[in-house]
């Protein structure tokens, strides 16, 4: 699987992507440079939490491939774990456990020395410092999606991925955010993130998914050409012949 | 072994906050052994005769009760979503996750089956080989278990779906469990049923953190 551009670090091509038998989108492509900033905007069911699942190689595109320095990402996921930090729409913060306690599982798994250091920085970047012998159950949400937001700042990292990392956020927390996004980026951290809300991020690149939708017949329509390498040529030929209910008719008879 | 230890103690702290989950587990091990009684009558030859396997059949449903919570908690708030993301390899969190369940269910069970061997009226020379049986077998039930648990995550009542998953894949532990005790109780040697049960949990050791960590990437895909 061949991926263009040398210069950009984290790049998509031909990205289709189906959730049960709805085509998502179809033929996506995005690039971004270190200190990026990617913006997914789209209706609600445009597939930004789909596109950020299949950039943290969660999921399987349909068809193309997402690239770090050129080499697919589905080739060395461990790798790929180790340089991304995700958010996803749950917090999974333990109601029984304190906030401390909760990150301190993030630290330990990333192998990060003096975790509680650590954690006390995350912790006071988010403003929550004073939170942080409080059980997750006395938490409101908008202090459990800082505490979510906390972990992303556990740990050396090269990409953040953000889905909807505002819900829930006081317009304070939105402007602290905003301005750990851009220390991220300052540092050659590339951020991608999706949001409904205008995040003050300095000058954003945007992905606009609405452009990328597409029906499922139209795309069946189109000539597409599997490349996941895993098939020859010639046995997909054979496999295609054979599938067809002619052939099957004359076995039967 | 960091990994795994961070993985344990987390599972422990958790198990310790919310205890009732392993004190249940006790609860319904007593119970259910205590049925036998009532049902069979209490004569104390006839509870003496069945009282290994009452045993064992009450372990592994206890056992049992307690697997669905082992990955769904993590599941549903989308802990297990990150675990997977997470640079450790997902098969070392799932022992983490198996032996912290055994640590809270099996281990328990252990203790409180001697009790209940004394209640059907058992000679008191079976006693260490139930002892060293369970030791060995609980692993297994926990590590089959985490299987099942794994492979029901979004499905609708799954734990009446884990039931029939596991229970089939639970019995050589309950016949060479039972058949160790039985041996003993003839003054004959358990050694044999032992070493096949080492042999079944070396094997799941081997086998069911590769099997659970797949059905759980499975899930969160």
């Amino acid at each position: 699987m061949v991926c263009v551009a040398w210069m950009t670090v984290f790049t998509g091509s031909d990205l289709t992507c189906r959730r049960g038998e709805r085509l998502v989108f179809a033929d996506l492509a995005f690039e971004a440079h270190p200190g990026d900033a990617l913006m997914l905007r789209g209706r609600n069911g445009a597939g930004k939490s789909s596109l950020l699942r299949l950039m943290a190689g969660l999921s399987e595109p349909l068809t193309g491939s997402i690239c770090w320095k050129n080499q697919n990402i589905r080739h060395d996921l461990p790798a790929h774990r180790a340089r991304l930090q995700y958010l996803g729409h749950q917090d999974a913060v333990k109601p029984v456990l304190t906030v401390r306690d909760n990150l301190r599982l993030w630290a330990s798994l990333r192998d990060v020395d003096n975790s509680d250091a650590a954690i006390d920085y995350a912790l006071n970047a988010l403003g929550i410092l004073h939170l942080a012998k409080t059980s997750g159950r006395f938490l409101s949400s908008g202090q459990k999606r800082r505490t979510a937001l906390a972990r992303i700042l556990i740990g050396e990292c090269d990409l953040w991925l953000l889905d909807e990392p505002t819900v829930g956020l006081d317009r304070e927390s939105c402007a602290d955010l905003a301005r750990i996004i851009d220390d991220f980026r300052a540092r050659g951290g590339i951020v991608v993130y999706s949001t409904h809300i205008d995040l003050d991020v300095g000058s954003p690149r945007s992905v606009d998914l609405d452009e990328f939708a597409m029906p499922m017949f139209d795309w069946l329509a189109q000539d597409h050409d599997f490349d996941d390498g895993d098939e020859n040529d010639d046995e997909t030929g054979t496999t295609a012949k054979s599938r067809s209910p002619a052939h099957d008719f004359s076995g039967i008879a | 072994m960091k990994i795994l230890m961070a993985i344990l103690a987390r599972d422990l702290r958790l198990a310790l906050r919310q205890g009732a989950d392993s004190i249940m587990v006790v609860a319904f091990f007593i119970v259910t052994t205590t049925l036998f009684p009532f049902g069979v009558g209490p004569e104390a030859n006839i509870l003496a005769r069945i009282a290994s396997g009452v045993i064992w059949v009450s372990a592994l449903l206890a056992a049992m009760l307690s697997l669905e919570r082992v990955f769904q908690t993590d599941f549903e708030d989308g802990t297990l979503e990150l675990l997977s993301l997470s640079p450790v390899p997902l098969e070392l969190v799932v022992l983490g996750k198996v032996l912290a369940h055994w640590l809270t269910t099996g281990l328990p069970l252990i203790i409180a089956a001697p009790l209940m061997a004394v209640m059907l009226n058992m000679n008191s020379a079976g006693f260490g080989t139930l002892m060293l049986a369970m030791l060995v077998g609980t692993p297994a039930l926990s590590l089959i278990g985490a299987i099942g648990a794994a492979l029901i995550l979004g499905a609708r009542r799954g734990g009446v779906l884990v039931s029939v998953l596991v229970l089939p894949l639970y019995i050589p532990v309950l016949i060479f469990g039972a058949g160790a005790v039985e041996a003993a109780l003839l003054g004959l040697p358990a050694g044999e049923h032992i070493q096949i049960m080492g042999a079944i949990l070396l094997l799941t050791l081997a086998l069911a953190p590769f099997a659970a960590a797949r059905a759980l990437r499975l899930a969160v895909e």
